[in-house]
This record gives C-alpha cells, structure tokens and sequence, in this order.
C-alpha cells in the first residue's frame, strides 16, 4: 500500500510539469522539450539554495522565476530567430544541462536533515499525511490560479493563439509575445514541480530530468483521452483531468513494478505505456470505420 | 479613410522566383465607401488586402488609414482600426474555443487582453442578444466550440464578431468562396447591412461577378498588380452585368 502512497505522492509531486505540458502542447500546440532542463533547474536551484540556508519566501519565488526565464529563452528563440520549436527546446535543454551542474557545483545535492517545506509547515501529526495535505494545498492553489487565468481575457486570448493565429492576429494579438508568455509560465510550473519533488526525496540530482518530458506528456494524453470521450469543453474539468493523469500515470508505474518488473526496464514500460493510450483510441476508432 | 500611394511588393527580391505582386498602386477611399476588387488569381487582389491589414509589408510605397500612417505597422496593431473576415472560416474564429468566447475577443480587439474575466452574465446576453438578428438559431448554442458550426455560420458569425469592438474598416477576402449559394447569400446580406449600419469603409475581393455587380458602391479591376479600371458609383450603377463579364474577355 505505501507503494502506491508513494506513487500518489509523486504524481501530485509532477503535477506542475503535466499543467505545463498541458500549456505548452495542448494550448499552444507547441512540443516543449526545454521541460527536462527547467525540471533540473528547479530542483537543483531549490537544493543550493536550502544548503545555503535561504528562506522559504525567497526560494519559490526564485525558483518559479528560473524556470520562467528557461521557458521563455525556448519562446524567444522559437519566435523571434523562427527556429523551430522543438529544436528551440532541445537548444535550451542542453544549455541549462551545463547551467544546471554549474549552479549545483557537483551532479548530486543531498539536503540531509536541512528543513524543508514538508517539515517547516505542519498540518498532520503522520509525515505521509502532512506530505499529502502540503502537495493536495500546492496543487489546488496552481490549479485555482491556472484555471482563472485561462478564464480571464487574457486567457481566452492564450487559447486562441494556438488554435487559430491568424484570427488573433487580427484581433490585435501579439502572438509572438503570447507564446514567450504561455512557455514562460508552463516551465515555471515545471520548475515548481522540481521544486517539490527535491524537498519530497530530500536530494536533487542532474539527471533528475532526464526524459522527465514523458510524464508530462503521458499526463496530458490520458487526460486528452477522457476529454474527447466525454466530450469536456469546461477549463476546470479538463485541468482535473489533466492532474488525474499525472496521478493515474505514477500508478502505473508503481503498478508494474510492484509486479515484479525490473526498475531497468521502467523508462522502456513509460515509453510502451504512453504509446498504448495515444494509440488505442485510433486502434479502436479504425475498426468502427 | 484609406490612403495608399505608389505601393509596390516584391515577393523574393533577387532570386530565381521573383514575383513583382503590385507594382505602383494608389487608391483613396471614402467613409462609407464599399469598394469591390476583382481580377482573375495572380493579379494581386490578395496581396493587396493583406497589404491593407498589415500581414505583409509593402517593398515600398505609404499607407495612411483615419489619417495615420500605418505603412510599418503589423497586423495585430492594424487591429485598432480593421476587422477582417476570411475565405476560410476557419482563419476567422478560433475552432476549439466556444462561441462566447471567440465574441469575447472580437469584443476587445482594440483593447488589452487583460487579466479580468470578462465573460459575464451581461456580455453573454448581449452577444446572444446580436446573434438572434442573424436568425440563424445560433443564440441558444453559446457555450458550443464555434468549430462545430457550418461555414456559413461561422462567416455569418465572424462578421457580427467585426463590429462587437469600435470598427472603421472591414475587409472581406472572398468570404463566400467556400459557402454553398444560401449561406453565401445570408452572409453577403448581412456584410451589406452592417456595412450601410455601422458606416464601414469595406474592401470586399470576390471572384463572383454577380456579387460583384449586385454590392458594393465601387468596383476595381486588378490585372498583374495594378488598377486597370476604376468605376465610381455613379459609373457602377450604370454597369451592367454582361459588361463585367466581358472585363474577364
């Protein structure tokens, strides 16, 4: 059971980077790779500045900052240089691969007994459950805040730009800056996940990011899944669906090994199940036709 | 309104395909002024509108619109003044987003996108309020993507989104050339009543010579990227239909 405790807690733990894919990809149709760099980031940034003894208020604010800066060199270089977006992401990626073991100073930070946001705020006497209720807060105050984003004008405009650049053109929209902003914002809530997942395993690691891309994606496709069958049109309901995706997504994992499958192979099972859920929907819908 | 004077656009200055797209054109229209271009593809109609909306940017030449000079201005700054209806109607709106919301934003389209939900009870009644005047039945289906609309929905709907924000110019690039004859027919009414209402300055590009003959108080034939006639609209009211025929002879 504390097998899939863990998983739950993981998954709320990636919530931010499946939120930020969910920006990036599905809003803007835009594949952002820069997500494992930014992911490295926030967690490597979060380590030396707890070493360094530096205030909660400080150390989020800093971090989301970070990773909003990686995300929108990724725009900038995407819109501004027309160099393609994926390659954009590769680009910065890289770069903050160096930056990211430069800031650290070695490839792995551990935070030993250094406190962190999971035993600075206490709102249960069980770590598992103060843990759960401190990510459950994180993960509601993101998602609020994200929702009435997309909500607001500026939101709506957000929306357009991906789905129809022409029409937001002509209604006085810069698309350029939109999409700086739009992958500003979805590396800031990548960082924000590096930010958790540091203090939730108490270490942060330079390969912490590696192919972390995945999770975000295999996310927002489960979620995709459920959004095109039920044919959801509602901002609030596809966001759940999205950090049920992270969760149902961290299960899985914890699923297939907990059946004995070798943690060798786990990145080979991520790659096959994500390939499952993005293919079974056509499989099924090929045979109906 | 619009003031273009000895405009020119080169496409790939220099290389093997060149394209010399307008070559030399002024044009001075009216308020209130409806004017039609035809010419047959590759005459530079297009280019020209695009030139006007500020998605491509002249080789050389001035355009003045109300009075400003917008020559280097790009498209989403253009906005203030123009609204633009396209052939495809899928250019126009945005498929995925709801119909109240892509009213939304026509309904700032010269003002900030800010961080306010706008979206309330008031604008939703006065959006379904303007699109109960098309009579299309549209104004109870709200919270639908507006990509599950017909095209001639969509188009009718794209021009009511042009006058929900202040509009001085409306440019119309062949809004009926995907539509079946009745939707082409709603929408070319509803552009011509909205146009006469609001008091637009209009630039439609059609390839139909009856739509060409019926609106409009103007009529410019383009041929190799410039204006080869120029009817105003005493001289277009005496044309008629046969002659606008032989035009393409």
């Amino acid at each position: 059971m504390d097998f899939y405790l863990t998983a739950l807690l993981q998954g709320l733990c990636f919530s931010g980077i499946a939120l930020g894919i969910y920006i990036s990809m599905k809003i803007f149709n835009i594949p952002d790779i820069t997500t494992d760099g930014s992911y490295t980031l926030g967690g490597g940034f979060t380590g030396v500045l707890l070493l360094n003894n530096q205030p909660s208020y400080i150390i989020l604010p800093a971090v989301i900052l970070a990773g909003a800066i990686a995300g929108a060199l990724t725009g900038i270089i995407h819109t501004k240089l027309k160099i393609n977006a994926l390659l954009a992401g590769i680009l910065v990626m890289t770069a903050l691969y160096s930056i990211n073991l430069t800031l650290m100073g070695r490839s792995n930070l551990p935070l030993n007994a250094l406190p962190t946001i999971f035993s600075l705020v206490n709102l249960a006497s069980n770590t598992n459950q103060n843990t759960l209720f401190i990510l459950l807060l994180f993960v509601l105050i993101i998602t609020l805040l994200i929702g009435y984003l997309l909500k607001t004008d500026f939101g709506i405009a957000m929306r357009a730009t991906g789905n129809s650049e022409t029409m937001i053109r002509a209604l006085g929209v810069n698309t350029d800056r939109m999409k700086i902003t739009g992958l500003a914002i979805a590396n800031a809530l990548t960082a924000v996940s590096g930010y958790l997942m540091t203090q939730y395993q108490g270490f942060a690691d330079i390969s912490m990011g590696i192919g972390i891309v995945i999770i975000g994606l295999g996310s927002v496709i489960i979620a995709e899944a459920f959004i095109n069958w039920f044919k959801v049109t509602s901002v609030w309901i596809s966001l759940l669906l999205v950090l049920s995706g992270a969760i149902i997504f961290q299960f899985v994992l914890a699923f297939t090994l907990s059946i004995g499958i070798d943690a060798t192979l786990l990145k080979l099972v991520t790659a096959v199940f994500v390939l499952l859920i993005v293919s079974l929907p056509r499989l099924s819908f090929n045979r109906s036709a | 309104m619009i003031e273009i004077n000895q405009i020119h656009k080169v496409f790939n200055k220099g290389k093997a395909n060149q394209v010399d797209a307008i070559n030399g054109i002024d044009l001075k229209t009216n308020d209130g002024e409806f004017l039609v271009i035809v010419g047959s593809n590759g005459s530079g109609k297009t280019t020209l509108l695009n030139l006007v909306a500020g998605s491509v940017l002249p080789s050389s030449g001035t355009i003045n619109i109300d009075g400003n000079d917008v020559t280097n201005l790009p498209d989403h700054k253009r906005s203030q003044w123009i609204a633009r209806v396209f052939q495809n109607p899928v250019s126009g709106t945005a498929s995925d987003l709801s119909i109240i919301d892509n009213f939304r934003l026509a309904a700032i389209r010269t003002k900030p996108k800010g961080l306010s939900v706008g979206v309330d009870d008031t604008f939703k009644k006065l959006v379904k309020d303007k699109i109960a005047t098309l009579g299309m039945g549209l104004e109870n289906k709200t919270e639908q993507p507006i990509g599950t609309l017909s095209g001639g929905q969509r188009q009718a709907l794209t021009l009511l989104m042009s006058i929900m924000d202040s509009c001085k110019v409306l440019l119309l690039d062949e809004p009926t050339a995907a539509l079946d004859p009745r939707s082409a027919e709603i929408v070319m009414k509803t552009a011509d009543k909205l146009i006469k209402d609001f008091q637009l300055t209009a630039i439609l590009i059609t390839h139909n010579l009856k739509d060409a003959y019926n609106y409009g108080n103007r009529i410019i034939q383009m041929r190799e990227g410039i204006i080869v006639k120029d009817l105003n609209t005493e001289k277009k009211a005496e044309l008629k239909q046969n002659d606008l025929y032989n035009w393409f002879g």
